[in-house]
């Protein structure tokens, strides 16, 4: 079986529920629902070769809803294809783990997790990785300063907030002169 | 020609004598051997080892001996970004070590929290824990770190040492020769 072959069955066998499918420089991308993450993820270990998950990533689309938005990066060692799966949840939905198929996916759970707050349903140990348990934030959510918030953990840690000193100092996304991308302090405009 | 007296020259005890003051004494003793407590955190802690390797050679300032017990310490090198996660972690080594100790916070992170303006690391380490001396840079050079070296054992040579850390000591030692 070919790469392709191997993508097409999969669309074969799902068919409505694989959608928005986007082709970039050979990486196949569908969007899911949350519903039919197990069963999708099921059938691509076991009966489609994709024993590697690359990595799990999450994505705030703070304003919209659902809010959140999880990738995950799957690819075939035997056949060389890269598969991607999309699917959005809201703030209050809980996720599927994945944790049982690919063993791998119980960090990256659990760094989303530890990140977004996001949670996932049937993780065997769904503690924070990073940050140290108790503390009360998510910050890589939109709503989350980008200098932090004070807390306090006794004995543990505790956290201030940092100062900034006239920035963020951020770049603008741009094909002018360097002059113009280069980092400068910009507010963000609420 | 003037006699020349043998009281005024006894060969026996020749340079086995010497005057100085006991703070100057104490001094000279300390900053010639400083033993560092590597606390290596970050990229920093590669330049710490390079100024400990043969080329810089850390040893020509008597602070070779890193030690990775803080009780045998008496210099913390920070060399590094110190993370909330970490900063409790570093003042509690620094409490375990033996008075009289000093600190050096090496590198932008260690000062200030460098390019980190982030929730995670802290923005200095002085809010923990009293520092000597400051390097800036990012990574510093070795060069820096035995400048900054040299700088705390000039503040080492200056310090009162008995009267300050042994003040019940040099009190009875003053009313015995008093």
């Amino acid at each position: 079986m070919t790469g392709q072959e191997l993508l097409d069955s999969l669309g074969k066998l799902f068919g409505q529920k694989l959608q928005d499918k986007t082709e970039f420089r050979g990486e196949t991308t569908y969007t899911i629902l949350p519903a039919d993450l197990r069963e999708v993820a099921k059938f691509s270990r076991h009966d489609l070769s994709f024993d590697y998950l690359i990595d799990i990533t999450s994505i705030d689309n703070f304003g919209e809803d659902p809010r959140f938005e999880i990738v995950y990066e799957l690819y075939s060692m035997t056949l060389a294809v890269h598969l991607r799966l999309k699917l959005k949840i809201s703030e209050d939905e809980q996720v599927d783990t994945i944790s049982d198929l690919w063993p791998t996916a119980n960090w990256h759970e659990r760094e989303i997790y530890d990140m977004m707050g996001i949670k996932f349903k049937g993780h065997p140990d769904l503690r924070r990785i990073l940050m140290w348990d108790g503390y009360p934030f998510f910050p890589l959510r939109k709503e989350f300063p980008l200098e932090g918030l004070p807390s306090e953990m006794p004995d543990v840690a505790f956290t201030k907030a940092a100062s900034l000193e006239g920035g963020p100092f951020v770049t603008r996304p741009s094909t002018a002169t360097a002059k113009d991308r280069e980092p400068r302090a910009r507010p963000p405009e609420l | 020609m003037a006699d020349t007296h043998a009281t005024a020259y006894d060969s026996k005890i020749e340079g086995n004598v010497i005057f100085t003051r006991l703070d100057a004494a104490f001094n000279w003793v300390r900053k010639n051997s400083l033993w560092p407590m590597p606390m290596g955190l970050a990229c920093c802690a590669i330049e710490l080892m390079a100024t400990a390797a043969s080329r810089f050679d850390i040893a020509r300032f008597g602070a070779e001996v890193m030690r990775f017990s803080p009780r045998q310490c008496d210099v913390m090198i920070v060399a590094g970004t110190v993370t909330y996660k970490m900063a409790l972690a570093v003042k509690r080594i620094y409490e375990q070590m033996p008075e009289p100790k000093y600190v050096i916070a090496m590198g932008a992170c260690a000062s200030t929290g460098g390019m980190y303006r982030s929730y995670a690391v802290l923005q200095g380490i002085d809010q923990l824990i009293p520092v000597d001396v400051y390097i800036s840079g990012c990574p510093p050079r070795p060069e820096a770190l035995l400048a900054g070296l040299m700088k705390l054992q000039e503040k080492i040579s200056g310090e009162k040492s008995s009267a300050a850390q042994k003040p019940e000591w040099t009190k009875k030692l003053a009313g015995a020769v008093a």
